[in-house]
């Protein structure tokens, strides 16, 4: 036998709430004294290696409304594809891989980071660059996991094999952030209806 | 590869029982209705992107980071309410424990209000309780908190709905595809039958794994009941070794 049979059951989601902002955000919602900063905010040293670059956009409902209660967070590869952190026993040379904000009251988020480089894949060959999203708020029951791609990685997206797991191309543009001038990369998040954003199951 | 593959870098997780969790679009919780996704979710086997995940260094915590009855003590005294110890075991569904991992909660103050400027609800604020703390499991996935125990309070969702006692938790594993957000209900409360939120979990099964338990063997005499409340995430299938095919 390969692996064992689970024993236990996954602990059931619950929706994060109105309030997600003080158990993740704290100082965000002026709560402050408790920690310093709040987690995630900052990705990057001064010797991270790498194409600094922002990703930001907007986070918005099947009503067309902003979600401003909403917190995002990023997990990515550093510039050589690898991750950082003693897990994977890669140096991060300060870059965390990881970064959490909250959305502003118009929706928007924004995170200051990288450029990954390609991962390898499960057949082994490299996935285009990517950077990995989780996203909760009130009203989403489980959190909802979902990629951002580079435009300008055309080529690498045209293979990457998540991306060719999206039989219709309008929907698999609901990846690809494009890309504006000095280094920011646009992805809106679409929750429901109209360019709805394609969420994994993994 | 030579065989071995660390921890949290390989090792593929158990596929996610989405029958057991609360569904997208749950009417009977209003929120749900234009923030569920229409589209059924992608069917992706994780790759390495998220079969890795953050790493939390000890350094990053303060000596009161999960003491809500005093990390926001505006004046040296304590937060008002009935005070509580909260602990727990964070396990993979293999009923291993998970070490090194980060631990959220947040929660109303007593009277059943939230420190936040958007909250309507007319009980008073505490000055001394901020309603935000955190831990880091230990070697054998243990966590634990002081707090007042959080009142239950009015929402707008029906007429007249009210949220049953909880207290909100954040829990990354090791995993990026681990990540949780979940709450935590108290043993005994009639309320937990007639909310909403809760009701968005089909099985009642599911819904006693939320229901943290009294501890009487380990309260604090004097002092503090103790609650003990575990958590499951994913688990994954054992790292398998080249020179021994059964796995480890």
């Amino acid at each position: 036998m390969l692996h064992p049979t689970p024993t236990l059951k996954e602990t059931p989601s619950q929706t994060a709430g109105p309030y997600v902002h003080i158990g993740m955000t704290p100082n965000f919602c002026e709560i402050t004294g408790v920690c310093d900063v709040d987690l995630g905010l900052n990705m990057l040293a001064n010797d991270t290696a790498g194409e600094r670059i922002t990703l930001t956009g907007r986070v918005i409902d099947g009503a067309g409304s902003p979600v401003g209660d909403a917190v995002i967070e990023i997990w990515q590869a550093q510039a050589d594809g690898t991750f950082a952190g003693p897990r994977t026993g890669e140096q991060g040379h300060g870059f965390t891989g990881w970064g959490r904000q909250p959305t502003q009251p118009d929706g928007t988020y924004r995170f200051e980071t990288v450029k990954p480089g390609p991962v390898e894949g499960p057949d082994g060959r490299k996935q285009a660059p990517h950077v990995s999203l989780w996203i909760v708020a009130r009203g989403i029951n489980i959190g909802l996991q979902t990629r951002l791609y580079f435009a300008d990685e055309a080529e690498a997206n045209a293979t990457d094999f998540v991306l060719n797991k999206i039989m219709d191309p309008r929907r698999r543009e609901t990846l690809i952030a494009r890309k504006e001038e000095g280094g920011r990369y646009v992805m809106d998040i679409v929750l429901q209806g109209e360019g709805e954003t394609v969420f994994f199951d993994i | 590869m030579s065989g071995i593959i660390l921890p949290g870098a390989d090792g593929q997780l158990f596929q996610r029982d989405r029958a057991w969790h609360p569904a997208a679009d749950t009417p009977g919780y209003k929120s749900t209705t234009f923030r569920a996704p229409r589209h059924s979710l992608l069917a992706l086997g994780p790759t390495r992107s998220e079969m890795s995940g953050p790493t939390f260094g000890h350094e990053t915590f303060g000596p009161l980071d999960n003491d809500l009855i005093r990390n926001y003590s505006q004046d040296g005294t304590d937060a008002i309410g009935q005070r509580m110890v909260v602990y727990g075991q964070v396990l993979d569904e293999n009923a291993r424990p998970v070490p090194d991992t980060l631990v959220e909660y947040w929660q109303a103050n007593a009277g059943g209000r939230y420190r936040h400027k958007k909250e309507g609800y007319l009980a008073a604020l505490d000055p001394n309780f901020g309603g935000f703390g955190r831990s880091l499991t230990d070697e054998n996935g243990f966590y634990s908190f002081r707090t007042v125990k959080p009142g239950a309070y009015p929402w707008p969702n029906g007429g007249n709905d009210w949220r049953p006692a909880h207290i909100h938790f954040s829990v990354f594993g090791h995993a990026f595809a681990q990540r949780l957000i979940t709450q935590m209900y108290f043993e005994g409360d009639p309320m937990i039958w007639q909310c909403p939120i809760v009701a968005t979990i089909p099985d009642k099964a599911a819904i006693d794994q939320l229901t943290a338990r009294l501890d009487r063997h380990n309260t604090a005499p004097m002092d503090a009941l103790t609650y003990r409340f575990d958590i499951v995430l994913r688990g994954r299938r054992s790292t398998m070794f080249e020179n021994k095919l059964e796995g480890n």
